[in-house]
């Protein structure tokens, strides 16, 4: 486990050079610069920041310094925050972005898995039909389509919510951008649960789980419930990236303080050093929880565990 | 097109039970119908997308006025807007899809043909890829490099490849088994000949499966890099592009909103209905099961 564990980790050490590698060459070879201001500056002035930032020597010396300067954490000043470096913003924005993510994905796991495993147990009944039309909806409609039918319906119409802010945080300002970003990994999930449900209530064991006579409850919870979760695991991957994604579309239409929001702030002004510190922390954010989603697979599935001891 | 059972072909096979499939049928037919009015629509409109009718400025659907759908804050008419919307993001759902097909086929197709160490590399590159958050590097080409039409069918193209390599370099492994490869071979048939008239034409029904998934995956990033403002500009316009519009003055015109996400919703829902029919029609372990 622990060699798995080691090999994965090294593994992931490529991916990341290359995407502070890549961010790095398209903001260097990009034109234009955040010095370029409608009115020229005075030459010494320019030469001043250039040399401040080590604008003024090669791409690839440029490179070498950002390097050594990511291996001790520090993703260097924002270019349009004057007052902050970009390790602050990153500080200050991924705690909301990930209070946000975190109650999405438990609401998914939570609504997604039951929904799934009732469609399941209830096969082509009318509630497995409805939970199948209401999940490929889901899928169908993209977040910053829902976001705005929210808002409408929530926000204007019922005044229930408010449309946008984020008050510290209050619950009234949350529960809009958790839903949204949770509906399409519900509808995911849901189908997922529901296909693999179908799958092991098939299987011999629960058969005679059922022919012992076994309170229904029992079985689902206890026997069915394991093998049905590993293909949610093994989603829950792609399932981060998908949220890290719409957060930036949900903290733009909610104007929440988050750090999607400030990629996208960024990245229209071309805040070089925002933008790639942002663009490499969730690249690592990604490679990271992906690593801990296979060791939790491991761990729930008896056949990897056995193959890797045999190994 | 009535030859059944013993006699089917396997494409024959595939169509038949695609037939049988209710919800793919009525997706295609809505998607044709939608093809053809993006296509011809506009022109049979009395109003055109860039004509401001300053009688009718932000004004409600109304059939009296001639406005269906009614008019954006310019005076635009929104029914000719969502269909050339409509033409836009299904030309780049379509382009940017066989760019997609473009690399991957060929790059799939190279790493299973030629296998051992070649493989080895090409596909752990593919692994590295895959973990990228590459929405981030579309938003940093589009930023860097202008919003141009081109770049981006290009690079939503060029992030959307990896799916269809794994998949046809899979394929690739099992056909140049096949003994009419070998035959080829035998006969002095060079490598890129081999890949391009006897690997890659039996690839292609597994590839249609995936370009039916892939264009509602293109027209969703393209719709979404609109929305943030980074994709197709004015006065183009694409679906994600109109619903961005739309979600700005939808607090007292929501038909602004309404029209175009139906759309985008409704091509999208539609494809992935598709895809699904599609991938059940060709599974072969289905097959199986019917048989035995």
């Amino acid at each position: 486990m622990l060699d798995y564990f080691i090999r994965r980790l090294l593994g992931a050490i490529p991916t990341i050079f290359i995407i502070i590698f890549i961010s790095f060459f398209l903001i260097r070879l990009a034109p234009g610069g955040p010095f370029d201001f409608d009115r020229s500056l005075a030459p010494e002035i320019q030469a001043n920041l250039n040399a401040k930032y080590h604008l003024d020597e090669p791409v690839y010396v440029q490179f070498g310094y950002y390097l050594k300067d990511i291996v001790r954490g520090d993703f260097g000043p924002s270019f349009q925050y004057k007052n902050y470096t970009v390790t602050e913003l990153i500080v200050q924005g991924f705690p909301v972005s990930m209070q946000l993510g975190l109650s999405a994905i438990i609401l998914a796991l939570l609504l997604g898995c039951s929904a799934g495993i009732f469609a399941a147990y209830k096969q082509n009944s009318r509630f497995d039909y409805l939970v199948m039309a209401i999940s490929m909806t889901g899928i169908s409609i993209p977040n910053f389509v829902m976001a705005p039918l929210l808002i409408l319906l929530f926000a204007i119409a019922l005044s229930i919510f408010p449309a946008g802010g984020w008050n510290d945080g209050a619950f009234q300002n949350q529960v809009l951008p958790i839903i949204t970003l949770a509906l399409p990994q519900i509808a995911y999930i849901a189908r997922i649960t529901r296909g693999s449900m179908i799958e092991v209530l098939r299987t011999s064991y629960i058969r005679t789980a059922f022919s012992k006579g076994l309170p229904t409850v029992y079985i689902l919870t206890r026997h069915a419930l394991k093998p049905t979760l590993l293909p949610v695991i093994s989603y829950l991957g792609p399932a981060i990236a998908g949220l890290i994604t719409g957060s930036v579309v949900v903290e733009q239409i909610y104007g929440i303080p988050g750090l999607g929001r400030y990629f996208v702030q960024g990245a229209l002004n071309r805040d070089y050093t925002l933008v790639m510190g942002v663009a490499v922390f969730y690249g690592m954010l990604i490679i990271v929880l992906n690593l801990l989603v296979d060791i939790l697979y491991g761990w729930l599935d008896p056949q990897i565990r056995i193959r890797s001891k045999q190994a | 097109m009535n030859s059944q059972g013993l006699f089917a072909s396997p494409r024959q096979q595939v169509w038949e039970r695609l037939k049988g499939n209710r919800a793919a049928m009525i997706a295609v037919a809505i998607i044709l119908f939608l093809v053809v009015s993006a296509i011809i629509g506009p022109w049979l409109s009395p109003f055109s997308a860039e004509v401001i009718d300053y009688e009718a400025i932000a004004s409600e659907p109304s059939f009296t006025s001639g406005h269906v759908f009614g008019t954006d804050s310019l005076g635009r008419d929104i029914f000719v807007r969502t269909l050339e919307g409509s033409r836009i993001s299904l030309a780049i759902g379509l382009v940017a899809t066989l760019v997609s097909l473009l690399i991957g086929v060929n790059y799939g197709a190279i790493a299973g043909y030629f296998g051992g160490r070649i493989d080895a590399v090409m596909m752990r590159i593919v692994d590295i890829l895959y973990a990228m958050p590459f929405m981030f590097f579309v938003i940093l080409l589009m930023v860097f490099f202008g919003r141009n039409i081109f770049l981006i069918f290009i690079a939503i193209g060029a992030i959307n490849w990896l799916d269809i390599a794994r998949i046809v370099r899979g394929q690739t492994l099992a056909i140049k088994q096949q003994a009419y490869v070998e035959a080829a071979r035998i006969y002095g048939a060079g490598h890129w000949k081999i890949i391009r008239k006897h690997i890659v034409p039996n690839l292609l029904g597994i590839v249609v499966v995936y370009i039916t998934l892939t264009i509602p995956q293109v027209i969703l990033v393209e719709s979404f890099l609109s929305f943030l403002g980074l994709g197709i500009q004015e006065p183009m316009t694409s679906l994600g592009a109109l619903v961005s519009e739309g979600a700005n003055e939808m607090e007292t015109h929501s038909w602004m909103l309404i029209f175009p996400a139906i759309f985008l919703a409704v091509i999208l829902f539609c494809f992935n209905f598709i895809g699904d029919g599609l991938r059940d029609a060709l599974d072969t372990k289905q097959t199986e099961k019917q048989a035995s």
